[in-house]
């Protein structure tokens, strides 16, 4: 019994940062380091992948794309400075199991539609890594697309564990921060 | 007579606030419990899961289980060819090592390699090199996989993708061991960061 009184104060103190950090504004990521581009009906935001462990074959590789024009259109590879290819995988996770499947068809926008690859859902997979992407260097790739061609793109490299490419020290914790603008907070 | 009425009000005060810390602690107190209930009731047949084995850690040393006895541990499985899972739970893992502080000699945590063809002790070294150092990558012959991962129920399975190449489906529980080896909790990727490191306080304090 001699520890509640400590607990007590633990929780008074957790509540306190709660309530004074749910009271700060959502801060917008800087926009120094949004990049994008605009191609026949397509606006590509901010193309992004992150610093790998020494050794590692694969990386992810993120990116939002919205489909601006009349036609659907496909996401269906690319290309990476650093990697022998470019595949388009949706990852997924369901009673602990984390399960990853390859698009064969590509990724669908419809028009209308944005589309976002990020980490635990959508996402690019360079494979066949020949060297890891170095923070701050900015990578040279393309995105293919079905009706809009390839596209040359460069993309942003985020620290180890990025799970956004805002997330400067890669210590965003699972229930996702991002910005605001497009996430739906559970 | 006026000092009385004073002492009075500063009596009532003091007990208003010993009212309040003895409401906050009661439902602190039974908080604790109910998700000690509520995990126990989500983890069936927690004395029976995990089990004896023997693999090959990253400097290619023989690991036998035996050496976790009396400690608690942390185990998950993966591979290096992840872009995602794997590194962020390395990650995580290494944030909440060095938030226990002196506290995680108590604990010991093992990566299992489920890909033990291209995750060679070598591999699973340079990998682990960027993570803490306290973290063991275990690797094996395809037979001792297999085992280890039947043991602690893992679910994995290569999956093909372009130019002959494939990645793979797996378990990515992270499975918390006490002293005794029985299964005491387990953290998931999509808890944030206070609850995983409220369990692992939990287990390394319990022993
Ligand atoms: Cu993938």
């Amino acid at each position: 019994m001699k520890t509640m009184p400590n607990n007590v104060f633990q929780a008074i103190c957790a509540c306190l940062v709660v309530a004074a950090i749910a009271a700060l504004p959502t801060p917008l990521s800087p926009p120094a380091m949004a990049h994008g581009y605009e191609h026949a009906g397509l606006k590509i935001k901010h193309p992004w992948t992150r610093v790998t462990p020494p050794g590692a074959k694969v990386a992810g590789g993120f990116v939002t794309i919205t489909n601006t024009g009349k036609q659907t259109d496909h996401l269906v590879g690319g290309n990476f400075a650093l990697s022998k290819r470019m595949e388009i995988h949706e990852m997924s996770m369901n009673d602990g199991v984390m399960r990853m499947k390859q698009l064969d068809k590509g990724l669908e926008i419809q028009p209308g539609q944005t589309v976002e690859l990020k980490p635990g859902s959508f996402h690019l997979m360079f494979m066949g890594l020949s060297a890891s992407p170095v923070e701050g260097k900015p990578v040279k790739g393309t995105l293919k697309f079905e009706k809009a061609g390839e596209i040359d793109v460069e993309f942003a490299v985020a620290p180890l564990g990025a799970k956004s490419h805002s997330d400067e020290e890669g210590s965003a914790t699972g229930g996702g921060h991002d910005h605001g603008d497009h996430h739906k907070h559970h | 007579m006026a000092a009385n009425t004073t002492l009075a009000r500063v009596r009532l005060v003091l007990w208003g606030l010993v009212a309040i810390a003895a409401f906050i602690g009661g439902a602190l107190f039974l908080g604790q419990l109910q998700e000690a209930a509520r995990q126990g009731a989500s983890l069936p047949g927690a004395a029976r899961f995990g089990g004896d084995f023997e693999l090959t850690d990253q400097n290619g040393k023989v690991f036998s289980s035996q050496s976790l006895k009396g400690k608690p541990y942390a185990v998950f499985f993966g591979f290096t060819h992840c872009p995602d899972i794997c590194p962020t739970t390395l990650l995580e893992m290494s944030k909440h090592l060095e938030a226990l502080g002196p506290k995680a000699d108590k604990l010991n945590v093992l990566f299992i390699t489920v890909d033990p063809s291209r995750d060679t002790p070598g591999q699973l070294k340079m990998y682990l090199s960027a993570f803490d150092p306290r973290i063991v990558g275990l690797s094996g012959s395809e037979a001792q996989i297999a085992d280890v991962a039947k043991k602690y129920r893992i679910i994995s399975e290569k999956v093909a993708t372009s130019d002959n190449d494939y990645t793979m489906n797996h378990t990515a529980t992270v499975f918390l061991f006490d002293g005794k080896g029985a299964l005491a909790a387990t953290l998931s990727w999509q808890e944030d960061e206070k609850t995983r490191s409220a369990k692992l306080e939990r287990l390394v304090d319990n022993g």
